[in-house]
């Protein structure tokens, strides 16, 4: 390979890198409050709010039940309007911020719904306000789950993020359509490939470990 | 005249402040609406109690019989549907979220599944309640040393949930429920979990904790063991209501109600053997004998029945089961004797009984 395609290859890398991170990112300061809210508002919880509970419901729904590609296209306008522009990575950050949202607020659900009602119980009995019972039990109870489930996040970005690249938005999938598929350059495609395979392989690993250090309900000896 | 009326208003003001309960419960109940096809259920009806302070009160049921509720009424976790419950004066139904929270520091509550957090250390579960509370970290250290030294985990403050013992993670409960140096510490079942050799140590710690510090204790359990070894008084539940209280050396000596006696029998051995209670008639038979329950109570309770029935009124007895033990530092005792059938030794047995102030009565009959 050409001193100049790795080059490419590496600035595509960096780029699905940043598109990644900052969608991950914002997706986890958007959906964490989502999230914790519609697993502490249905009836008889925290803050209990069963209607408004409902409609977030179900838009979170309706937005993780539209396929990717068509959210893209869906939200131009809603992306020009943010980005300035519908084209380009940064521009791309928004459609993966929006299916990344709804997705990580189901996943702070889920892991805040498996933690012990007892707990819930017992802060309550020592005098602990809401937003206590959430700040110091509910998420750290949940880190681990949580962890998993943002790898699993991150993971599927770097599949989003290839999507993105046929409106544009660069990086790795970007490069291994236009070089590997219409140029065809075999090499290209397959050092795309593996260069996702080692990404993926490399977050997923660093995901666990990070859940299994903050995994305190396991006997290690 | 008038001298003497104030003299006597104020020793029974004194005696009402003395014995200002520090919970009374007066007419409380609780129901739980009917949703869709369940019926609604009546978990308290119209329970009235009063708790002394420093008391250990203990609260026997059945499962479904309403003690959960009953307890979690005390902190605000559950509201009556009706009546007043009172912790040291105040009024729990009439408090707003932040004098709940108030009060909840002064209550502290332990539970069956301890509900620890699993990602903090014993030190850190322990500051837990003080941390909701305010206290500056350097404060908080010394008294949650001080804690793990009084329930004896000092050498584990670093440890996890996960890696302790069931009667150690008790332990840390019952150190997190006192962090906040509450009036009143509520129980729900906390040794139901665990092996009869460490509900006894836990109970024992409970029953430190309360003489160190006089702390008020409400204890729910369905184990009657558990009253016996350290509740002062007793309430037992069924169906939601009390029916049956008193101090617990009372309550074990005449048991009124039928759950009372079972409750009973099944730490005292007063029940009858099942083989026993198969034979038995309740007509004499001629060449029998009779079965008699005595009971050995209060100062009595070391009365030398055996021998005086046997030397003195030249009965011949039969121990067919029984037992003596002790219930709040008192002797108690339960045995099951056999006598000859003939009416007339069978009333001068009893007269003896009676005679050396125990009780006595005939069970019936055997071959
Ligand atoms: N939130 C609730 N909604 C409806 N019914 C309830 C609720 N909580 C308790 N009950 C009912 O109230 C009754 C008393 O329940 P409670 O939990 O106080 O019993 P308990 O004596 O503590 O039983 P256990 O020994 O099994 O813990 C039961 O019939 C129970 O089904
Ligand atoms: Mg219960």
């Amino acid at each position: 390979m050409s001193p100049d395609l790795i080059g490419l290859l590496a600035n595509s890398t960096g780029q699905t890198l940043y598109m990644v991170a900052v969608s991950a990112l914002l997706g986890t300061l958007l959906g964490l409050p989502l999230g914790v809210f519609l697993a502490t508002s249905g009836h008889g919880e925290l803050f209990e709010a069963v209607a408004v509970n409902r409609v977030l419901g179900l838009v979170v729904n309706a937005t993780r039940s539209t396929p990717f590609i068509i959210l893209v296209v869906a939200i131009i306008p809603f992306t020009r309007l943010l980005a300035g522009t519908s084209i380009g990575t940064t521009a791309a950050i928004v459609p993966l911020t929006v299916a990344a949202t709804p997705f990580i607020a189901r996943i702070i659900e889920t892991a805040i719904r498996e933690v012990d009602a007892g707990l819930i119980e017992a802060s309550r009995a020592m005098g602990a306000t809401p937003l206590q019972i959430v700040a110091k039990v509910l998420l750290p109870e949940a880190l681990p789950a949580i962890a998993l489930g943002l790898t699993l996040t991150v993971v599927s970005l770097i599949g989003y993020s290839a999507m993105v690249g046929a409106v544009g938005g660069g990086g790795l999938g970007d490069l291994g359509i236009r070089y590997g598929y219409q140029r065809f350059m075999p090499a290209v495609m397959a050092a795309v490939v593996v260069v996702l395979i080692v990404l993926v392989q490399g977050l997923q690993s660093a995901g666990e470990a990070l859940a299994r250090h903050v995994n305190k309900r396991i006997r290690r000896t | 005249m008038n001298v003497l009326a104030s003299i006597e208003a104020v020793s029974a003001a004194t005696a009402a402040s003395a014995e200002a309960p520090a919970i009374r419960f007066d007419a409380v109940s609780k129901t739980y609406p009917a949703r869709g096809r369940d019926a609604q259920v009546s978990a308290l009806d119209r329970v009235s109690l009063a708790v002394a302070p420093g008391q250990i009160y203990g609260v026997i049921g059945r499962s479904g019989a309403g003690k959960s509720t009953l307890l979690r009424v005390i902190n605000g976790l559950e509201k009556p549907s009706a009546g007043r419950v009172l912790v040291d004066g105040t009024d729990v139904v009439t408090l707003d979220g932040g004098g709940l929270r108030a009060l909840r520091r002064r209550v502290g509550m332990i539970f069956q599944h301890f509900n620890l957090l699993s990602s903090r250390t014993v030190f850190d579960n322990v500051a837990f309640p003080l941390e909701l509370a305010g206290v500056r970290r350097g404060a908080m250290a010394a008294r949650v040393d001080q804690l793990l030294d009084l329930v004896g985990l000092a050498d584990k403050r670093g440890r996890y949930p996960a890696e302790l013992s069931g009667g150690e993670k008790q332990r840390v409960g019952i150190a997190r429920a006192l962090a906040t140096e509450p009036n009143v510490l509520l129980s729900d079942e906390a040794t139901s979990a665990l092996d009869p050799e460490t509900t006894r140590s836990i109970l024992d710690l409970l029953a430190r904790v309360n003489a160190l510090t006089g702390v008020t204790i409400v204890l729910i359990t369905h184990e009657m063991q558990v009253i016996k070894e350290i509740a002062d008084r007793v309430a037992v539940i069924e169906r939601g209501r009390i029916i049956e209280e008193g101090p617990v050396y009372d309550v074990f000596a005449r048991p009124r109600t039928a759950t009372a006696k079972s409750f009973v029998a099944s730490v005292t051995g007063s029940s009858v053997p099942a083989d026993l209670a198969e034979e038995l008639s309740t007509q004499p038979i001629t060449g029998g004998r009779a079965v008699l329950r005595v009971l050995l109570t209060g100062a009595q309770a070391t009365a030398p029945i055996i021998s005086r029935l046997s030397r003195g009124a030249d009965i011949d007895v039969q121990v067919l089961a029984g037992q003596v033990d002790r219930i709040g530092g008192a002797p108690f005792g339960n045995f099951l004797l056999a006598v000859p059938g003939r009416a007339e030794v069978v009333a001068a047995a009893l007269a003896l009984v009676r005679e050396l102030g125990l009780t006595g009565e005939v069970l019936g009959y055997v071959a």
